[in-house]
């Protein structure tokens, strides 16, 4: 029997009062992730449970249980406190998916700051928009990334300490740098958690829009009410499970689920720090004999492309439930899994601003290959009108995505850009940006996204972002940065330039330009394929009109030219 | 011609090693050891094709086959003439 029983008996008399009455919270209380995720495990007798196995390069090997748990993120919590960190304070947690990432986040958590991740994949340019707009602290960090910290200082007045956790002492420390020993490090006595309260922030996760700078999304500690309820319903995380999310805790997917989600509940999981392979995903999930795994649709096609074979050189059969997210799983990938691992990936969509599960396929429930599912209990969810922002009552046809306000793990504003949150609500909606349809049966159909944002690989990336960054090479007189369809990826980024006079173009220039763009800004940004032009679309005012070159990418119809200044 | 190895491993050590002090050899994972992702890989394929005038089929360029300078190294091989 799945934790969520019959989906619609769930959808009766449904309130989030559910998931406060089993974590033993009532209004008014006080509420920290930080101990709910540990503390309070242990105080529930499961102190010797696996809270965590790692595992990375080279077969390096760790383990914890919810008491070094509890213990480890109590000295990550003093040490930050003994640097004169602050309730609300921002720290960075800028790692590799290592055990300090995971126990790092909960120690922030417990002295009332607020947990930054983010993608240690990322650039000197990205990164340091992300503390320069947070007004960073501190930053906890690795050795191998402390370069790119480096090279910010001098523009980052408001950072006073990086924090390394793996030095080994070979090189000195330079300025604000400090080493922190986890395994080391004294365990405090008596370890004071922060009084936070349901609306005491807690996370703020970045993400990139059409224009401006990445915004930061801001939640708070209440967020672990839908959190907790959809791991257990949706992923039916059980006692007995061994989870694994692969997704890097530097987004919002491997925080809500990939620790709040099953630590809350006291679920074990495991954590592979290794780049992708099927062959090591595999190996991964024998050898610890995962029964639960939350993946993405890149992850799940990068798997389809290895194909069949290496899968039958492993004993997957411990395998009980898969579920996915990042962008829509298409219906091939949802048919493949069933017929490879036995049971289907189900899709799950929700974003960071949401914070948790929206719109869902449930364990037990009829499952249309290819659909989003269905709305979570207590979520209002349909599709608006583009002009009235009215809801569409007609099936099947297409409208933009629509929430009603109020789930807990909502988030509470843009980190001082109120404007912008303010602009996502319509007629009383929050507006997630993307484009669905509702057939006759109440399942959402993913169109796409309402805006020029390119989901590449499950993660936002900004067009403005790359083409501002590729102004900055000196090559590069105009850019337009649009996605292209890519059979993993489900889409990339492309960059149509113009060169300055005196530059010659070649093979060698689009290499190094690519190489730019890696390194400012992350891997994940960096176009894959740059097209040179004369001239670049504009309207008569002249705004790039992307829309022209996204449309010629996927073969679309062009629309209306007439605004056009020179249509190449 | 320049020994393909040695040239792939200054690459790699130059465009993508973050630390310093980590030592790369000839059989240093590079994809499983998170030193190179998979958006990246793109970017070392197209500087093996633009060094050696070669074209390597995408179905060619999996993560076992990039994984070490020496899996790259004869996976280059293949293909210059």
């Amino acid at each position: 029997m799945s934790n969520i029983g019959s989906y619609e008996e769930r959808l009766k008399n449904f309130d989030w009062s559910i998931a406060e009455k089993e974590l033993g919270y009532e209004e008014g209380d006080k509420l920290n992730i930080g101990w709910y995720c540990s503390d309070r495990i242990c105080e529930m007798g499961k102190k010797d449970k696996i809270a965590l196995y790692w595992e990375g390069h080279s077969g390096k090997e760790r383990k914890f249980t919810f008491d070094e748990i509890r213990i480890d993120s109590n000295k990550i919590g003093a040490f930050l406190r003994s640097l004169g960190i602050k309730a609300e304070d921002r720290v960075c947690l800028f790692m590799d998916k290592i055990p300090e990432l995971y126990i790092g986040f909960l120690g922030v958590l417990k002295i009332g700051a607020i947990a930054q991740p983010l993608f240690s994949a990322f650039g000197d340019e990205s990164l340091h928009v992300r503390l320069d707009n947070a007004k960073t602290t501190a930053i906890l960090t690795q050795r191998k990334h402390v370069g790119k910290v480096r090279r910010l200082l001098a523009k980052s007045p408001y950072l006073k300490h990086i924090i390394i956790v793996d030095h080994d002492g070979k090189k000195p420390l330079k300025d604000r740098e400090i080493s922190f020993d986890m395994e080391n490090y004294e365990a405090p006595k008596d370890f004071e958690i922060h009084q936070t309260t349901a609306e005491s922030p807690s996370v703020l996760h970045y993400t990139s829009g059409t224009t401006g700078q990445p915004k930061g999304v801001k939640h708070v500690h209440y967020s672990i009410i839908s959190q907790y309820l959809t791991a257990k319903w949706v992923l039916d995380l059980q006692p007995d499970d061994i989870y694994w999310c692969t997704a890097d805790p530097g987004w919002v997917t491997g925080t809500s689920y990939g620790i709040i989600g099953p630590w809350s509940q006291g679920i074990t999981q495991c954590v592979l720090d290794v780049g992708f392979s099927a062959e090591n995903w595999y190996k991964f999930i024998e050898k610890n004999q995962v029964t639960v795994w939350y993946s993405a649709p890149t992850a799940i096609r990068s798997l389809m492309k290895a194909g069949e074979k290496v899968v039958q050189k492993f004993d997957l059969t411990s395998l009980r439930h898969l579920a996915s997210v990042g962008e829509p799983l298409n219906a091939e990938a949802v048919v493949w899994s069933e017929k490879v691992y036995g049971h289907p990936f189900l899709d799950t969509y929700w974003q960071t601003e949401t914070g948790s599960m929206m719109l869902t396929n449930f364990p037990g429930m009829k499952i249309k290959p290819g659909s989003m599912g269905k709305p979570f209990p207590g979520i209002t969810a349909t599709v608006v009108d583009t002009k009235t922002f009215e809801p569409i009552t007609e099936p099947s046809k297409i409208g933009l995505i629509a929430f009603k306000p109020g789930w807990p793990a909502m988030m509470r504003t843009y980190w001082e850009n109120e404007e912008t949150y303010k602009s996502k609500f319509k007629n009383g909606w929050y507006l997630p940006g993307d484009r669905a349809y509702i057939d006759q049966d109440g399942y959402f159909w993913f169109v796409g996204r309402d805006d020029d944002v390119i989901n590449t690989g499950g993660h936002l990336v900004s067009p403005f972002e790359v083409e501002s960054a590729l102004l900055e090479h000196e090559a590069v007189a105009e850019s337009a940065v649009v996605s292209k369809p890519d059979e993993v990826n489900m889409e990339v980024v492309k960059a149509f330039v113009t060169i300055k006079p005196g530059y010659e173009i070649n093979d060698m220039l689009e290499l190094k330009i690519m190489n730019f763009i890696r390194k400012k800004l992350s891997p994940l940004a960096m176009p894959q394929e740059i097209e040179y032009v004369d001239n670049l679309p504009k309207t008569r005012s002249g705004k790039i009109m992307r829309r022209l070159l996204h449309a010629k990418e996927w073969g679309e119809e062009i629309g209306d030219t007439s605004t056009l200044e020179d249509d190449e | 011609m320049e020994d393909i190895r040695d040239i792939v491993l200054e690459y790699v050590i130059e465009e993508y090693l973050e630390d310093e002090d980590e030592e790369l050899t000839y059989n240093t994972p590079l994809i499983s050891g998170g030193i190179v992702d998979s958006f990246s890989m793109v970017s070392l394929k197209r500087f093996l094709e633009t060094k050696y005038k070669i074209s390597i089929p995408d179905e060619k360029a999996s993560p076992e086959a990039f994984d070490t300078v020496n899996s790259i190294t004869e996976l280059v091989k293949e293909y210059v003439k």
